[in-house]
């Protein structure tokens, strides 16, 4: 009864165009270019790897900035939560099955999701912002303090991940760990698709654009964003327990505003708002900054800020969001 | 008794550094409702310009400082004028991204062309040695930045409480369009409070260069202290500035004599309890 209420208040407030091809294209693209990925740099798969785990922590952060509309620097809290949550597990619990590693994870994520989002929907503006940012660096001195725990500034070691099925073992090359990034991030995507049209993402998308008449309507604001924190936290921890699998080590860069800060600039680089935007994005950013720093890391710095100046200014959409819009006005004459 | 006093001083000293930097971003965020994430850019660039004018022109402690202010705010109007007023008005996240842009382009362009070592701003005689206060003696140059610190606040009290600029700045800040009718060119206001801003910035990253050293990833490294400071404050409050430093200096360096171990771990939980307890900051306006 209650959803249907929901359903209805929310409809009118945005209704983007749905439709279930669509989503199936998707996933199609999706799994084309993680095969394309494989063939163009077989002997890269760590970074590509490493790229699905980022691409899980910014969709984890479009689903509080882009549909919810909280501005946060500290995401990366959540991410961090389930890389250590996946690695304190296999490293001290001895639960080493990569599929159990990664829903201790996903749990941890949920847990800091949780933690973070109470207290960071309690501030508006730059209160949040801060608090955000305090949240990230009390996380970060919490795992660099606990080292019995984290292993501190040496990162967590001894991770090592059981077969996956029992059957397929975790390789020098990381040809599973690719495939399971791969069928992590097509689960993800699919079930997030569901959550963007269902009437509780629809209610998000709501409160993003105006939390007082959403309120007015007699929906549950703080607790609807709460509520997509732990989603978020979710979905994050995935992304940082796949992390931890791949690498087999988690250190505290994992849980620093840096990271933080990157995932920001990747999401608004695709675009807000968009799945697929979090996508692009990640890709984009990760694949230039590991050609680019490697040459040097202050032009990556220049270039990065850039980009961001010129993105808000004449791009406010983001890669994705961009196109989309140009396609559509093309397709249209 | 002794140590707490020690650890009293030397707490006023950073809060006061940090007031002297952090005051600028107040006043803007106040003022044109930008949140800056680019003000310890402006810092850093005080710091760089200084610790060239000083080591590679061989230029003396007062002007190398004057140059430095000077120089900072001749780069930062033009960035005002082009990239800023774009988007006073503009949600938060543009704001954040565009000046995390900004900071990204000063880090690497600084250290582009100055290189990537720690700069280091050699102090002048005067300011070199320990100064005996009778229970301790304390370095010259933290007596001097407590000093700045208080001549700067009381510095902006005067402009904005007493001087005709002052008024247009409170009336614009109150309410823009209104004092905008009134005549007040809202615009030039914006830009000479930036440039203010900027040039304190500057002025604070010098002075304070001994207790937060200018190296390449200055900017980042204590953008999210500034930026606490400001929201602990209240944007736009002197008094609520200079408060959140004291209390924010004291947090942090009697957390750092009594529990170093910690590292800051108990200044983020203070930021937490503060910002939860006054969203608005301690002094703030709603």
């Amino acid at each position: 009864m209650n959803a249907d209420h929901l359903t209805g208040a929310a409809r009118p407030v945005a209704r983007p165009r749905f439709s279930a091809s669509a989503d199936w294209i998707g996933l199609a693209a999706v799994l084309a270019a993680a095969g394309a990925g494989y063939l163009l740099f077989p002997d890269n798969l760590a970074l590509l790897t490493r790229i699905i785990g980022i691409i899980m922590l910014v969709l984890s952060l479009d689903l509080v900035t882009g549909f919810c509309g909280v501005a946060t620097l500290g995401h990366a809290a959540l991410f961090g939560a389930g890389a250590y949550g996946a690695g304190i597990a296999a490293a001290h619990f001895g639960i080493s099955d990569p599929v159990a590693m990664i829903a201790a994870g996903s749990a941890g994520g949920a847990l800091a999701g949780l933690l973070s989002g109470s207290v960071i929907l309690r501030g508006h503006g730059l209160g949040q912002l801060v608090l955000s940012i305090a949240i990230v660096n009390l996380f970060h001195e919490a795992a660099n303090k606990a080292a019995g725990w984290t292993g501190g500034s040496d990162g967590l070691t001894d991770i090592a991940p059981t077969p996956l099925f029992g059957v397929f073992a975790f390789d020098l090359w990381g040809h599973t760990a690719y495939a399971l990034g791969v069928a992590l991030l097509l689960i993800v995507l699919f079930l997030l698709q569901r959550l963007a049209r269902s009437p509780f993402g629809m209610l998000c998308r709501g409160i993003r654009q105006d939390p007082i008449r959403v309120a007015a309507m007699g929906a549950p604001v703080s607790k609807t964003l709460l509520a997509m924190y732990v989603v978020s936290g979710l979905v994050a921890g995935v992304g940082g327990g796949l992390n931890a699998i791949s690498t087999q080590v988690v250190g505290l860069d994992s849980v620093s505003f840096t990271l933080s800060a990157s995932a920001l600039v990747m999401l608004v680089l695709g675009g807000t708002g968009s799945l697929y935007g979090a996508i692009v994005g990640t890709v984009v950013f990760m694949l230039f900054e590991d050609f680019v720093s490697a040459a040097n890391p202050f032009h990556w710095l220049t270039i990065v800020g850039a980009l961001l100046v010129l993105v808000v200014l004449f791009a406010p959409r983001g890669i994705f969001g961009t196109s989309v819009r140009l396609l559509e006005r093309s397709r249209r004459r | 008794m002794q140590s707490v006093l020690s650890v009293a001083v030397d707490a006023l000293a950073y809060g006061m550094v940090l007031f002297v930097i952090s005051i600028g971003l107040s006043l803007t965020m106040g003022l044109m409702r930008v949140v800056n994430l680019a003000h310890g850019a402006f810092a850093m660039v005080g710091g760089y310009l200084a610790s060239y004018a000083m080591r590679d022109l061989g230029l003396g402690y007062v002007v190398g400082l004057g140059l430095a202010v000077a120089g900072t705010v001749v780069i930062a109007a033009p960035i005002e004028r082009l990239l800023y007023r774009r988007i006073y008005n503009a949600p938060e996240l543009i704001q954040v991204l565009m000046t995390i842009g900004i900071t990204f382009c000063v880090i690497g362009i600084a250290n582009y062309t100055f290189g990537s070592t720690l700069k280091t701003i050699s102090l002048p005689g005067l300011l070199s040695g320990p100064v005996d206060l009778g229970f301790r003696s304390i370095a010259a140059h933290k007596l001097f930045a407590i000093l700045c610190g208080f001549a700067v606040a009381a510095a902006l009290w005067y402009l904005v409480e007493r001087t005709s600029f002052g008024v247009k700045l409170r009336a614009s800040v109150d309410n823009t369009p209104m004092a905008a009718a009134l005549g007040v060119r809202t615009k030039s206001v914006y830009a000479a409070s930036f440039a203010v801003s900027a040039g304190l910035a500057a002025f604070g990253g010098v002075v304070g260069a001994e207790l937060l050293p200018i190296e390449p990833y200055y900017a980042l490294r204590y953008m999210v202290t500034f930026l606490v400071v400001v929201a602990v404050g209240g944007a736009g409050s002197i008094g609520g500035a200079l408060l959140a430093c004291l209390v924010l200096g004291a947090v942090d360096t009697a957390g750092r004599y009594l529990m170093p171990d910690y590292g800051e771990f108990f200044f983020y939980l203070a930021v937490i309890l503060i910002v939860c307890a006054f969203p608005r900051g301690l002094l703030g306006r709603a």
